[in-house]
């Protein structure tokens, strides 16, 4: 019966969320302008569920002072009080607003990742394509260098860059993008090295087109899919890896709220099937998979399938 | 095939170049990180004295590029006379006189040296863990890899259907949660309040192979769920990038099957990037598991280098750095040689 | 991480200079204390501890000893010249007995004939002289080197260990119980420092540090009526939940750190009992007295009544431990200060302060990791927040937990510490308060108070001592530069299939260290 019942909810659930995503479609077709709205009408349901989520978080971030009923640091109440109709979510182990902590750690949290990912894929892709592109010793040097960074542990390497720099914000995005970055270095350089051999790129070569022109105008489209997929993923990595930090010490400045470090600091109580730390977790799980449903719906169109 | 094997000859001696860096910058860093050997080794209870004994007796007093430099074995390890006349030398093992020594004993001799905080031969110190290391790592790429092609395909072939959506969001759900997180649940789940399987994976030597593998079910689980959804991701998302394309559209117009067209056409050529993410992700299960073996209490590799990057032990801290090193440009170097068997053209170029 | 304790000079004190005396309070068992009848006890069984500490850099040697792992080892492993029984009182152990001379500058120590070591050795004279020299001399890196400074010289005479002091040191058996120093067999004069036999209840069978430990019963171990066990595992496991499950799902019988987080929830699990033991264990925030603005006393007195005590042990602790009043002598020892009026929360007051120091507001960073205590940044979000309500703005700086103690406690103006405290009141006064000590961790310098020190020492008349304890106290407490917001109990947890004595030691954590010896299975 148990597990019926929770079926029927979780079915309920992704009714629910799919009707969302429609009426979200709806809405959005309505009042968006011509061009927006005939790329909007291919959008599955998925996909549009993925945007209204992307948009709440943003709302949620943007005007976290005014949606959070307690201020982000302040002690309102005593440890781990149950929910209930003042604390909705209840409190956390110092006694401070759950559900206040998750707004305001959307603004954190949301916000690192968005620039650390977006920094990590400047560098990575830029010098990943070029390296393709020219080949000879700039490949050389570039792949050398990222085959040196990347046989480093990134946890490891994390640990001792910032042990080493300290840990304000602007460190950790930093030393997140650059590690990062040489992931998406070497996925850029496989995939323009597959373009690079194609005809077309010789004969654009051979028309005399400068490198800029070149990766901008030939290479990248053609090896966007496979980025855009890999940006969706190396997003969520930032909550773990912010995550993974926290558990080895590390991490964000208190009392700063971020999700990461929200589930750190509760995990424990999933042990005693105490549901708390998996508010930040889902919260972190259900932007990711927003994100992702988005991206699939940009790489099927991208991919030029019809059907 | 003989491009191939000079280009794997070239790679090799590439891969001994980046092993050299890696250990320099290793060293730097590890020298850059506030606080030395001595004064970690005695923490709170530090006085100048003992410090200053430490350092003299284990030769850490030297400069940083003559201790980087007998490490690598181009000098000749210190030796040392102390007050009472005691002879300590960097080369000096145990029962050996100062004439019996060799000079130089560093990493060019094939020495790693031994632990500065508990003295025993650094590679007595890794030969169980790396095994550990090593199992795991292939337990959980044993299950992650096949499940994670697998599915990957299968999205493909079936895609944007209801079960695309539903593999998909449980793959990104389950990365989306800390490893250390992903590894309470499933020890809520399958080992605390009776259930099968032991929360600890305390291996000891002497375990043998079947009860290992129940030992470890936790941990490579973990494992697995944390990899599976990066490498089914790229699989998925590097078939449906070529369906478009004209020689698809052909074989498809020929009146081949969907899943035909898929693993004759669409998957050789989608294997470069692949190959790639899946040794990226080989590369992680080795060298960055340091919270899953903390949470399963596993002896492995991450947690030594942990540790002795917190205690500056020099010796352990650069040998295990090496090993992952290496390990990531072996991987590294089998991904590249497979990525360029599968596309000819890349064999050819230049 | 364990604080070494540092031993500076001192003069006869009479309890200690025969035999045993009680120092400290007995354990006081907590919320789970009171605990069932008990049966007599029984052999047999493999005790399975979980460790919160151990390290793959750990080592034999006795003087790199700072950790629960390597300290629980030793004491499972090795006998000490003397022991600190369950109730505070100093026992003979490895010494039979011990007399002093010439102002407690002379000792003579006769050593228990017939001891046995694992090997099968006869413990000698010769053996405990060479286990304390491996901390004397110019070249000893043993972080017990500052406690055996004072001795000058070390003489044996058949089972007789003779010891002259630089200086009378009414404590000196008391030292010779530090678990930096215990008794190994030597050859030609000196111990070697990696080997893995000892005389105590248990012979190691198995040791892989930063893992684990098995050791096997010693059946030739002098002392009978102890050490039940066949045999016990220790396993270093410092993943709070990981610890916990595995004595949930009963893969261990014992663990010696709870989360304090979630201390009630494992309280409610079925079969677990928790063991909550308040001793000298007190957390700290250390300000520099010489750097502005903390030499202003002032300051100091606007930051003590910033904090809120009780919010404290009620959050960071959960319940487990004391309110502290900004000194370091614990309820439980005899000279603790009862007149002192409990510092409180007081906003007011701490503005009084602030404007009487000249200022309106101020503005200070705090640098905290958990490395300094468990909760060490929950503690100072904590703070930060009441201090806001006396117009201090107080900053909480993470720190990494990687190099606290060498980098941030004592180079910084504003850290966290931890002490386990001391038995004796000089003892952890002249550790850790008086001027140029190793270990004055707020660079205090106070006349009065150093001077008192040194009389209270000297004073045989327990009246008169009391008085100069309450004084001392007072003073670091109105004037010193450490806040001391709370004593934290030792919390562990155990199966109900394991039976805990009546009292359990309070100097350490698992019993003293000696859980193997003095527990048993139901």
């Amino acid at each position: 019966m148990g597990v019926l019942t929770t079926i029927f909810w979780f079915l309920v659930a992704i009714a629910g969320c799919l009707a969302a995503g429609w009426l979200f479609r709806t809405g959005a077709i309505a009042i968006t302008p011509a061009g927006v709205k005939r790329e909007l009408r291919t959008a599955p349901l998925t996909a549009s569920f993925g945007m209204l989520m992307i948009l709440l978080y943003i709302l949620v971030a943007i005007f976290a002072p005014l949606i959070a009923p307690f201020p982000e640091r302040a002690v309102v109440g005593t440890e781990y009080m149950p929910w209930n109709s003042v604390h909705l979510l209840g409190t956390d182990n110092l006694g401070r607003d759950m559900l206040s902590r998750l707004i305001f750690g959307a603004r954190n949290t949301v916000g690192i990742a968005f620039a650390t990912t977006l920094l990590a894929f400047l560098i990575g892709s830029v010098f990943g394509m070029l390296a393709a592109t020219v080949g000879g010793w700039l490949d050389q040097g570039l792949s050398r260098l990222v085959d040196v960074l990347m046989a480093i542990p990134a946890l490891i390497f994390a640990l001792l860059l910032l042990t080493i720099f300290g840990t304000s914000i602007l460190t950790l995005i930093l030393v997140i993008a650059v590690i990062d970055s040489t992931r998406v270095y070497r996925l850029a350089r496989s995939v323009a090295l597959n373009i690079v051999v194609m005809d077309y790129i010789e004969a654009a070569k051979l028309r005399g087109e400068g490198l800029w022109r070149l990766i901008t105008r030939e290479i990248l489209p053609n090896a966007l899919a496979p980025l855009v997929a890999e940006f969706g993923l190396r997003f969520c990595f930032v909550f773990l890896a912010i995550s993974a930090l926290s558990f080895l010490g590390l991490g964000l400045q208190p009392p700063l709220a971020d999700w990461g470090s929200m589930v750190k600091e509760n995990a424990t109580l999933i042990s005693f099937g105490d549901i708390t730390p998996l508010l930040p977790a889902g919260a972190i799980a259900l932007l990711t998979v927003s994100v992702n449903f988005v991206v699939d719906w940009q790489l099927h169109r991208a991919s030029g399938l019809k059907e | 095939m003989s491009p191939i094997l000079i280009m794997i000859a070239k790679r090799l001696a590439l891969g001994v170049l980046t092993l050299f860096i890696v250990s320099m910058l290793i060293f730097g860093a590890t020298e850059l990180l506030p606080g030395d050997f001595a004064e970690e080794f005695l923490g709170q209870s530090a006085t100048p004295e003992t410090v200053a004994a430490i350092r003299r007796q284990l030769g850490l007093d030297l400069p940083m590029h003559i201790r980087y430099g007998e490490w690598l074995g181009v000098l000749p390890g210190w030796t040392s006379v102390n007050a009472e006349g005691v002879v300590t030398g960097r080369c000096l093992g145990a029962g050996m006189t100062a004439a019996e020594a060799p000079t130089h004993c560093g990493i060019l001799q094939g020495e790693f040296g031994d632990s500065l905080s508990n003295r025993r031969p650094v590679a007595d110190l890794l030969g169980t863990r790396l095994g550990n290391t090593l199992f795991l790592a292939l337990y959980a790429a044993a299950i992650a890899v096949p499940l994670s092609l697998m599915l990957g395909i299968l999205a493909a072939l079936f895609r944007n259907s209801v079960f695309d959506r539903v593999v998909n969001a449980s793959a990104l759900t389950s990365i989306s949660f800390p490893e250390f997180f992903v590894a309470y649940i499933l020890i809520f789940w399958l080992a605390g309040m009776g259930g099968a399987f032991p929360s600890m994976a305390t291996i000891r030597p002497t375990t043998d192979f079947v009860d290992k593998l129940y030992m470890t079910f936790l941990p490579a689980l973990t494992l697995t769920l944390v990899v599976t959804a990066h490498m089914m991701r790229m699989t998925r998302a590097a078939i449906i990038n070529l369906l478009a394309s004209p020689y698809i559209e052909m074989a498809r117009l020929k009146g081949m099957s969907p899943m035909r067209v898929i693993l004759r056409h669409a998957l050789p050529n989608a294997l470069a990037p692949i190959i790639n993410v899946i040794a990226l992700n080989l590369a992680y299960l080795i060298t960055g598991v340091v919270v899953v073996e903390v949470v399963f209490v596993y002896p492995g590799l991450g947690q030594l280098m942990v540790d002795s990057v917190a205690a500056r032990d020099m010796p352990v801290v650069q040998a295990v750095a090496l090993i992952f090193a290496a390990a990531y440009v072996l991987l590294n170097l089998t991904a590249d040689v497979l990525a360029t068997l599968s596309n000819p053209r890349l064999v050819k170029r230049r | 991480m364990m604080k070494t304790p540092l031993f500076t000079g001192g003069v006869s004190r009479r309890g200690i200079l025969k035999g045993a005396s009680a120092i400290g309070g007995a354990a006081v068992l907590g919320p789970m204390g009171a605990r069932m009848a008990r049966a007599q006890p029984t052999r047999g069984g493999t005790l399975r501890i979980g460790v919160a500490h151990g390290s793959t850099t750990d080592s034999l040697d006795p003087g790199s000893w700072e950790n629960d792992f390597t300290i629980l080892l030793a004491h499972t492993r090795n006998n000490f010249l003397t022991e600190i029984a369950p109730d505070g009182s100093l026992v003979p152990e490895i010494a039979e007995s011990w007399e002093a001379s010439n102002g407690a500058r002379e000792w003579v120590f006769t050593i228990r004939s017939g001891v046995q070591y694992h090997s099968g050795r006869t413990v000698t004279a010769e053996d405990v002289i060479a286990s304390i020299n491996h901390h004397r001399g110019e070249e000893s890196t043993s972080a017990a080197k500052p406690i055996v400074e004072d001795i000058v010289e070390l003489r044996a005479d058949g089972m007789n260990v003779h010891v002259t002091l630089g200086s009378g040191n009414a404590d000196f058996p008391f030292i010779m119980s530090d678990y930096h120093i215990p008794i190994l067999p030597a050859t030609d004069g000196t111990i070697d420092p990696q080997t893995t036999d000892g005389c105590g209840p248990y012979a190691i069978e198995e040791l892989e540090m930063g893992v684990g430990a098995r050791l096997v019963r010693h059946d030739g171990y002098w002392k009978s009526n102890t050490s039940w066990f066949d045999a016990v595992e220790i396993t270093a496991i410092h993943d709070d939940a990981a610890r916990q499950n595995a004595l949930i799902s009963g893969q261990l019988d014992y663990i010696d750190t709870v989360d304090l987080n979630t201390v009630h929830l494992l309280q409610r699990a079925s079969g677990i009992q928790i063991l909550s033991v308040t001793g000298t264990q007190h957390y700290g925030l250390p300000m520099d007295t010489r750097a502005a603005p903390f030499s202003d006393n002032n300051v100091r007195l606007a930051l003590k009544y910033a904090i809120d005590r009780d919010q404290m042990v009620e959050t960071v602790l959960n319940g487990y431990g004391a309110v502290g009043n900004d000194h370091p002598i614990g309820p439980g020892q005899r000279f603790f200060n009862t007149e002192l009026p409990q510092k409180t929360l007081d906003p007011d007051r701490a503005r009084h302060h602030l404007r009487e120091a000249g200022m309106e507001n101020l503005s200070v960073d705090i640098h905290l990791a958990d490395a300094a205590f468990a909760g060490a940044i929950d503690a100072g979000v904590l703070f930060s927040e009441t201090a806001a309500e006396a117009g201090i703005d107080l900053n909480v700086v993470r720190e990494p937990n990687d190099g606290y103690w060498s980098n941030v406690w004592m180079q910084l103006p504003f850290t966290g510490t931890y002490w386990g405290g001391r038995p004796t009141e000089d003892w952890m006064f002249a550790t850790a308060y008086s001027d140029g000590a190793a270990w004055n961790e707020s660079y205090w310098s106070h006349e009065r108070f150093n001077e008192l020190l040194v009389a209270a020492r000297a004073e045989l008349d327990q009246e008169l001592r009391r008085e100069m304890y309450f004084e001392m106290q007072q003073l670091v407490s109105d004037e010193g530069g450490t806040i001391i917001p709370m004593f934290a109990n030792y919390v562990g947890a155990h199966g109900d299939h394991l039976v805990r004595p009546d009292t359990v030691a309070n100097n350490w954590r698992n019993d003293g260290h000696r859980i193997a010896e003095r527990w048993w299975f139901a």
